[in-house]
């Protein structure tokens, strides 16, 4: 059975005008979403910006409350537990969040940030922590007489560093990795994405990357998912989709990716115009307005994903 | 690209300092380059190199004091460093133009799109206020801005990122200006529009016969639009070269690293999931190692790295290496090669 199970996940954030609050509508911000997550394996979530990957990571966590769906983690159904069940299930199941800035609370030092779900969830003594801690901080590749320091005196690589030996404290089953790299530079992009390679091969960690680089997601993820306006439009293993991809909208992002090679002059598939808003999505295929091979019944209707052998999940009325 | 002719812009030995209370910061430390007419130059590195404070110095955009410009610039045969206030006025926004990276933040919202592609017109080409609003509306259809009218008369906020971007093009070709100095002009953006605005600025520098300086992290955006690249590292150049020969061949150890650190589709198969990191951190520019700058993070650093500044050693005609490795000199362990000569 697979580690993580997501079933027709939706999540619609309501919008209110006017003095009581009524609500006008609703941003379909992840509709029906489903995929599922083997031990040790990666699975990779790429789209651009408002296409809802960072709602569907949240709300595996329940950071944020989805609308309706199911999501099975090691045998649980997440959307019933609540309180202290909750709260025990999620020190299996933690979070890399993108900016390194931000997410590391200012007022605490190293050592109490990477302590923090230790002391929240084991009963241990504090020279144990301590010890713990200093493991931690050996394994991202921090020197542990950093402990007493405070976030502001470390560089972006090594803040998402911190936030990387957080996330590890309770040695969970699954980390969701909501654009851990996006916010660095090149070279120490390089040594986050090394160091959780590596860290997944010791520990047999499984990860939901989350990211809009094709090339990071491709590097680090066995299988991947694209999502599009709320949808997952496409899901393959790795190679196959980048080599093989047949969903119009994977077809021109990935050819919209500048490769670091002069002597390659590949054909661009040029989409126009803007991703529609979330708020009111285009009828029948959400990606028709954009798609470069639409035909009538795209705009009719929606497509399902549907699987073509091999694994290879495809939601287009054209395959 | 006319080799014969003289360059259209000339950077020699700038310096740009910002005296701060912990010491002064050296954000470009002794840069050169030349730009030639209609052609595209890449400018590389990571956040605080000095890429971005090297364009802002050549059209001092830089509030001088604090910070303090020095060396020598020559486009069309003057020094820009010597010019007035009033004199380099007249050349920003005409001759060279910015296309800043965020197009969220350098639009004025309290105006309107139109408004401010209309300025250059009207300040550079004394165009009255109407013909020069229709002139901003003739630019916004050429940067393929639907509804150009309507959007002419609207406020930032009502665009989309990408649209701001275009808008942002248009206001900088609006005086079709000689240089363009492109300051990561697509990093805020999605991959798809990414695309659209790559697409456009290169068909338009070719409609225009613009040089253009572009400048970005991304090699993969380097590889596709720059034909010569300069690659920069802690406010110095580390290496230039012809786009095909810096992929091919890069000499530089930094620039190894950079191209090694990059995921490219389809190689983990070969070169399995480890990728070619660079250890260690860039130097705060308050504490510059001694020697080569990058001698800290270098995998292949000799003792001389660690102690005297390496020399620019040039290998041909557009292609410069700033290490002691290419250094043709017999006290040294470094394995020399060819007859290279040094500066």
């Amino acid at each position: 059975m697979a580690l993580l199970e997501v079933q027709n996940l939706k999540k619609y954030f309501p919008v209110r005008k006017g003095i009581l609050s009524r609500t006008i509508g609703f941003v379909r911000a992840v509709d029906r979403v489903s995929f599922s997550i083997e031990q040790g394996e990666t699975l990779g979530l790429v789209g651009e910006s408002g296409c809802g990957k960072t709602t569907v990571g949240r709300s595996i966590l329940r950071l944020i409350e989805p609308t309706s769906g199911q999501i099975r983690f090691n045998g649980q159904d997440l959307l019933s537990l609540d309180g202290e069940e909750l709260r025990r299930v999620r020190a299996s199941l933690q979070i890399i969040f993108q900016d390194p800035f931000s997410s590391l609370n200012p007022r605490m030092n190293v050592g109490q940030i990477i302590a923090e779900p230790i002391k929240n969830h084991l009963e241990i003594s504090p020279a144990e922590i301590k010890e713990r801690v200093a493991h931690l901080m050996e394994k991202v590749g921090l020197h542990p007489e950093q402990m007493n320091r405070y976030p502001h005196e470390f560089s972006g690589g090594q803040r998402q560093r911190i936030g990387i030996a957080r996330a590890l404290a309770l040695n969970p089953l699954l980390i969701i990795c909501d654009e851990p790299v996006s916010a660095l530079d090149v070279s120490i992009q390089a040594q986050v994405i090394n160091l959780l390679a590596q860290l997944q091969e010791q520990m047999n960690l499984s990860y939901l990357f989350i990211a809009h680089d094709l090339s990071v997601v491709e590097h680090i993820s066995k299988r991947v998912a694209v999502m599009y306006l709320g949808n997952i439009v496409e899901l393959a293993n790795d190679q196959e989709l980048y080599r093989n991809p047949l969903h119009p909208y994977t077809q021109a992002l990935l050819s919209a990716v500048p490769v670091p090679d002069p002597e390659v002059k590949k054909k661009r598939i040029i989409l126009q115009g803007d991703v529609p808003s979330p708020l009111n999505p285009p009828a029948g295929c959400a990606f028709h307005p954009r798609c470069h091979k639409r035909e009538d019944i795209c705009l009719l209707k929606e497509a399902e994903l549907q699987v073509l052998g091999g694994d290879h999940w495809v939601a287009c009325h054209l395959r | 690209m006319n080799e014969s002719q003289a360059p259209l812009l000339s950077v020699r030995d700038l310096h740009t300092r910002f005296p701060t209370l912990d010491g002064i910061v050296n954000a470009v430390d002794g840069v050169d380059f030349d730009i030639h007419r209609g052609e595209t130059v890449g400018l590389v590195g990571e956040s605080g190199c000095g890429k971005t404070v090297t364009a802002l110095s050549i059209l001092q955009l830089l509030r001088c004091p604090p910070a303090e410009i020095q060396g020598r610039i020559f486009f069309g045969g003057q020094n820009l460093l010597g010019l007035h206030r009033e004199e380099i006025r007249k050349i920003r926004g005409q001759a060279i133009s910015m296309i800043f990276q965020e197009p969220m933040t350098s639009l004025n919202p309290v105006l309107t799109i139109g408004d401010q592609i209309s300025e250059g017109a009207r300040v550079h080409e004394g165009m009255t206020r109407q013909k020069a609003w229709r002139w901003a509306v003739e630019m916004l259809r050429r940067v393929q801005i639907p509804e150009a009218e309507t959007r002419a008369g609207e406020y930032p906020h009502k665009l989309s990122g990408g649209m701001r971007q275009r808008a942002m093009i248009a206001m900088a070709l609006s005086c079709k200006p000689q240089l363009i100095l492109a300051d990561e002009p697509t990093t805020a953006l999605d991959v798809t529009i990414q695309a659209q605005i790559m697409d456009l600025l290169l068909r338009l520098k070719e409609e225009i016969e613009t040089a253009v300086v572009l400048i970005t992290h991304d090699l993969g955006i380097i590889a596709e639009m720059a034909s010569r690249v300069v690659v920069m590292y802690a406010g110095k150049v580390m290496e230039e070269a012809p786009v095909k020969e810096l992929f091919k061949d890069p000499r530089h150890p930094y620039t190894r690293g950079l191209l090694g650190s990059i995921p490219v589709i389809g190689r983990k198969v070969q070169t399995g999931r480890r990728l070619r990191e660079i250890p260690g951190v860039v130097p705060s520019l308050l504490q510059m190692p001694q020697g080569c700058r990058f001698h800290p993070r270098c995998p292949e650093a000799i003792n001389i790295c660690r102690e005297q500044e390496p020399p620019m050693v040039r290998l041909g005609e557009h292609r410069r290496v700033n290490c002691w490795l290419e250094a043709k000199n017999p006290q040294k362990e470094a394995p020399a090669s060819g007859a290279n000569g040094i500066e």
